[in-house]
């Protein structure tokens, strides 16, 4: 090999990096959403396949679970018969979601915060009087899409309750503690080295602005519990019971951090 | 209960190819996987999907168990008159499903 060749080669590698440029301004410049004042919905570190697959409501399976929901919205239920429709308005749902989890009074008397599955579990308990639906359960993360689709664009609102903040803050504690068997921080990895990569996968953000998520490895649909509950397996940790508390103060801590961001749900991600 | 989610254009021009997008609920299981008793999962797949516009046949395909779960199939047709198109899928314990929808070509 002559010394030339591999001149040649860097000129013609620097061409090819400026075409690369050149498309990669033209692909951002139409397509800005899913950021707001520099956070990025991890919609943004998908691939346009993906992008078309949540953006087309007959290819996104998690309409199908919509769908289901929508049916499970308008269906009597428990001891008490009762169905979602014979209290709530459909049209009323718009924006419920991009404001939980929010205070909430249990059975016991005293009021803790709940996220909207939790929210759909109270209702299914005390007002239908049903069974409670396990966690992770078809129908369960079916009427949540539903009610999760009526926000779809709304801005993240996390409600100003004085009373959230002892688990905002427990919620920031958790995201910022080393733990497992990796001994990682949630923020090592999300706000520290946030869209570096991690074995080929950009590492995203970390908002939750599209929960329930069909994830394609998961081949399912899932709460932003279950993907919780995935990062602390990812970092060796054990993962708190699926009805733990901490869950509920990571999910306000990290809905305040996505304030402001469009929800999409039912997002999918791979 | 079936759960379908169909995307075909409900006009077309005489002659037009139009693209029809099927989207079905389904869990795929392959029959390989051990649950969480160590015993194996039974397979529970669709086997076929069958397309036809105003009764004859215009797509149909084979499932196998490397098939995802929720299958979405996309295919193309000519529109050549106005109609039904029914998709129909089979498979394991006895599952059948069916959908239909109308498109006028004109």
């Amino acid at each position: 090999m002559t010394w030339r060749e591999p001149r040649r080669r860097r000129a013609a590698l620097l061409g090819l990096l400026g075409v690369f440029a050149g498309s990669l301004a033209l692909a951002q410049g139409g397509a800005d959403r899913g950021s707001v004042d520099g956070r990025r919905s991890s919609y943004r570190e998908m691939g346009p396949a993906l992008q078309r697959m949540q953006d087309d409501d007959t290819a996104n399976p998690g309409m199908l679970f919509v769908q289901l929901g929508r049916q499970l919205w308008s269906r009597p239920m428990g001891v008490a018969g009762k169905a979602c429709a014979d209290c709530h308005e459909v049209q009323d749902m718009k924006g419920v979601a991009a404001r939980y989890p929010a205070m909430a009074d249990d059975a016991a008397g005293g009021s803790r915060p709940v996220d909207l599955e939790g929210r759909i579990g109270l209702c299914h308990a005390q007002h239908q009087q049903s069974e409670p639906w396990p966690a992770e359960s078809r129908d369960l993360l079916a009427l949540s899409a539903f009610v999760a689709l009526q926000s779809r664009g709304q801005p993240i609102a996390p409600p100003d309750d004085p009373r959230l903040a002892p688990a905002r803050a427990q919620g920031e504690a958790l995201y910022r503690t080393r733990q497992g068997q990796l001994n990682l921080s949630c923020a090592l990895c999300h706000d520290d080295n946030a869209g570096r990569k991690l074995a080929g996968i950009t590492i995203p953000q970390a908002h939750p602005t599209g929960y329930p998520i069909y994830r394609l490895e998961w081949q399912g649909l899932g709460s932003l519990r279950r993907r919780l509950r995935n990062c602390l397996i990812g970092i060796r940790a054990e993962p708190y019971a699926y009805d733990a508390s901490e869950y509920v103060a990571l999910e306000i801590y990290l809905m305040d951090r996505a304030r402001g961001m469009a929800s999409e749900a039912p997002a999918v991600r791979p | 209960m079936t759960n379908v989610l169909i995307n075909v254009p409900r006009t077309a021009r005489k002659g037009e190819v139009i693209e029809l997008k099927a989207l079905i609920m389904h869990p795929m299981e392959t029959g390989f996987r051990p649950g969480t008793n160590g015993t194996i999962i039974p397979r529970n797949i669709i086997e076929r999907f069958v397309a036809t516009w105003n009764g004859a046949e215009i797509f149909s395909m084979d499932f196998s168990p490397a098939v995802a779960a929720n299958p979405f199939v996309s295919f193309f047709a000519v529109a050549e008159e106005s109609g039904t198109i029914a998709f129909r899928w089979t498979g394991d314990e006895g599952f059948e499903a069916e959908e239909s929808v109308a498109i006028d070509v004109a």
